[in-house]
């Protein structure tokens, strides 16, 4: 007779009621968010048992405006300032592939300079947004450092948006057709001057927070996201290069002057946690690579602005156009109905695309990974949530 | 750290991929049925007429996305209805009764491994719903810049689709979303609930035509 059996037949000699633990009494539910200091206007649910997850069901929407439901209110120049809103860090990304949808349907050619304003304008913002989300991701991990340095740096660039475009995280500067004004004076070697800063800073960044051992331990091995399965996710930007997947839209489909530039798309084959938290660093790095050439191959003189008529519309037709944001692939879909205003917009974000890799990672790792996990997904609730 | 300088020599850890709890409570809503048409509102011209058909043109065509079509139309013949092919865009229409077998046969012959968006668009005048299923390569390198547009119409007022989350699970969240902000139900999707809007959302979808925001 087996231990089991034995005390089976003990307790019925004794009388007494076998109860029978349920699944139920073993779990407890959490809710994270959407007050938690880190998880940003975004809540999710988790099942612990024990130390491990065992569910988790995200609650995205507390931040959501209507963005789509807005552009059919409004024309193809007036969508531009409310459809920055959702990552007003990235502004200049969100509204890039606007009018890269918009220029296809109008059918706008866009000057040569005004590419390589955009270009820039668009590679400075990443930055800007990285290095907020590294900040957060810094703090959410304990490292305040890593939270001062970023904040700090990121004002410099700021600063330098603010003389590009006049405003400091709310550019509206792509619009359809170019870029709202020509860089002011002594701009280029302002900006050249930064991004040298910048990418000794970015070698400190290492140094002091990612080959800290504490960081490594925490992440290195945790929540693997393969390469089958960020396949079938669908996930985009630093989540899919950190699963092995060399794919940056820059790259796949070079929209304005992206097919001039000589980079690299920088990914790594770990798969984990630090994976992700680290390619976007090497993304920064980068990029001011990239604005080095930008800024060396960018013609001295010429319009920066295509002449549009006052309310510009086209002909009845769709467009899909998609470019590299902070957080992935950043894509709108645009049908015109022939009148100024769009028929139907449709945003296509890499953080709600990400959103999906969250249960995945988070079922079956341990609750004190949670933070370092859902962080290195590169997620911005009010952008997903649009 | 030791670990540093495999960074990029591509081990990749496999790992028993949890199953993501998603199965566990079916669908139990009604699909949204769109209002009657009792709200007056002036509706706008269908955009319907962006079905061109490049018959006429067809020796322009882009080669590369032609061929990459052919197997398509060769093999469901005139279930398949080319919309436009344009340098790196293709869009297709098929029949919603089709659309699960098609799309099996787009992922496993024609290489687009994931959705990228899913978009619901309510065209009142002619009365129907069309979803397109924005699709796109990781793994072919050659079709990582193309992106193939599978759409499907549904009529408005029995907005209902087969589920396309057996075949790409990338568009579990999309097709929720397109549920609650358009009101397209579909079979076989674990969760018709709500996603984005507030629990206690209680008006017709809002991505209807009929929605209106008020003062506008």
């Amino acid at each position: 007779m087996s231990d089991q059996e034995e005390r089976i037949s003990e307790t019925t000699r004794l009388g007494l009621e076998i109860v029978k633990e349920a699944e139920e009494d073993r779990l407890m539910t959490l809710s994270v968010g959407p007050q938690h200091p880190g998880s940003g206007h975004f809540r999710f649910t988790v099942k612990v048992d024990g130390d491990y997850i065992v569910d988790c069901d995200p609650d995205p929407g507390y931040v959501h405006r209507g963005e789509e439901k807005m552009c059919e209110y409004r024309n193809f120049i007036q969508n531009i300032p409310h459809l920055e809103r959702p990552v007003i860090h990235d502004s200049s990304n969100i509204t890039y592939s606007y009018s890269l949808a918009v220029e296809e349907l109008v059918k706008i050619d866009v000057p040569r300079r005004a590419q390589f304003i955009r270009a820039i304008a668009s590679e400075l913002n990443r930055q800007i947004y990285t290095l907020y989300w590294l900040a957060i991701y810094g703090i959410f991990l304990g490292h305040s450092t890593m939270f001062m340095w970023p904040t700090g740096d990121r004002e410099l660039i700021i600063d330098l948006m603010e003389a590009l475009t006049g405003a400091r995280v709310t550019h509206a500067y792509n619009i359809p057709g170019g870029v709202r004004n020509d860089i002011p004076y002594g701009f280029k070697d302002r900006c050249l001057r930064q991004v040298t800063n910048f990418e000794k800073r970015l070698k400190e960044y290492e140094d002091i927070f990612y080959n800290n051992p504490l960081l490594r331990q925490r992440t290195e091995g945790v929540a693997i996201l393969t390469k089958e399965d960020a396949i079938k996710l669908g996930v985009t930007g630093s989540v899919l290069r950190a699963s092995g997947i060399p794919y940056d839209i820059r790259k796949a489909e070079p929209y304005d002057i992206y097919d001039e530039i000589d980079f690299n798309v920088q990914y790594l084959k770990t798969c984990d946690s630090f994976a992700r938290a680290y390619v976007p660093l090497l993304d920064m790095r980068e990029s001011c690579h990239i604005i080095r050439q930008l800024l060396d191959k960018m013609p001295e003189s010429g319009e920066v602005r295509a002449k549009l008529q006052p309310n510009p519309k086209g002909p009845p037709g769709e467009a899909y156009r998609r470019v590299e944001s902070g957080r992935g692939a950043l894509g709108y879909y645009i049908v015109s109905d022939g009148t100024p205003k769009p028929y139907r917009v449709k945003i296509s974000v890499g953080s709600f695309r990400n959103l999906l890799a969250l249960p995945h990672l988070l079922v079956g790792s341990k609750l004190g990974d949670m933070p370092s996990v859902y962080w290195s997904l590169n997620y911005w609730p009010v952008e997903a949530d649009r | 750290m030791s670990k540093s300088d495999d960074r990029s020599l591509g081990n990749i850890k496999s790992k028993p991929s949890p199953t993501v709890a998603s199965n566990k409570d079916l669908p139990s809503i009604s699909p949204k049925q769109g209002e009657t048409g009792s709200i007056a509102s002036p509706p706008k011209p269908s955009s319907d007429n962006t079905s061109v058909q490049l018959k006429s043109e067809k020796a322009d065509l882009p080669q590369f996305e032609k061929g990459i079509i052919d197997s398509l139309v060769s093999k469901y013949g005139d279930s398949v209805k080319i919309i436009y092919v344009r340098p790196l865009r293709i869009k297709i229409e098929v029949p919603s009764k089709d659309i699960v077998e098609i799309a099996r046969h787009i992922r496993d012959e024609s290489g687009f491994d994931h959705a990228e968006s899913v978009s619901a668009t309510d065209y009142p005048k002619t009365g129907d719903i069309e979803v397109i299923y924005h699709l796109g390569s990781y793994t072919r390198d050659d079709l990582s810049s193309h992106i193939l547009s599978l759409s499907t119409r549904t009529d408005r007022n029995n907005a209902r689709l087969p589920s396309l989350i057996g075949i790409f699970k990338s568009v579990e969240y999309h097709e929720r979303e397109s549920f609650e902000m358009v009101g397209v139900y579909f079979d076989n999707h674990p969760r018709n609930d709500r996603f984005l809007l507030p629990e206690d959302w209680a008006d017709i979808p809002p991505l209807r035509k009929e929605f209106r925001i008020k003062g506008r």
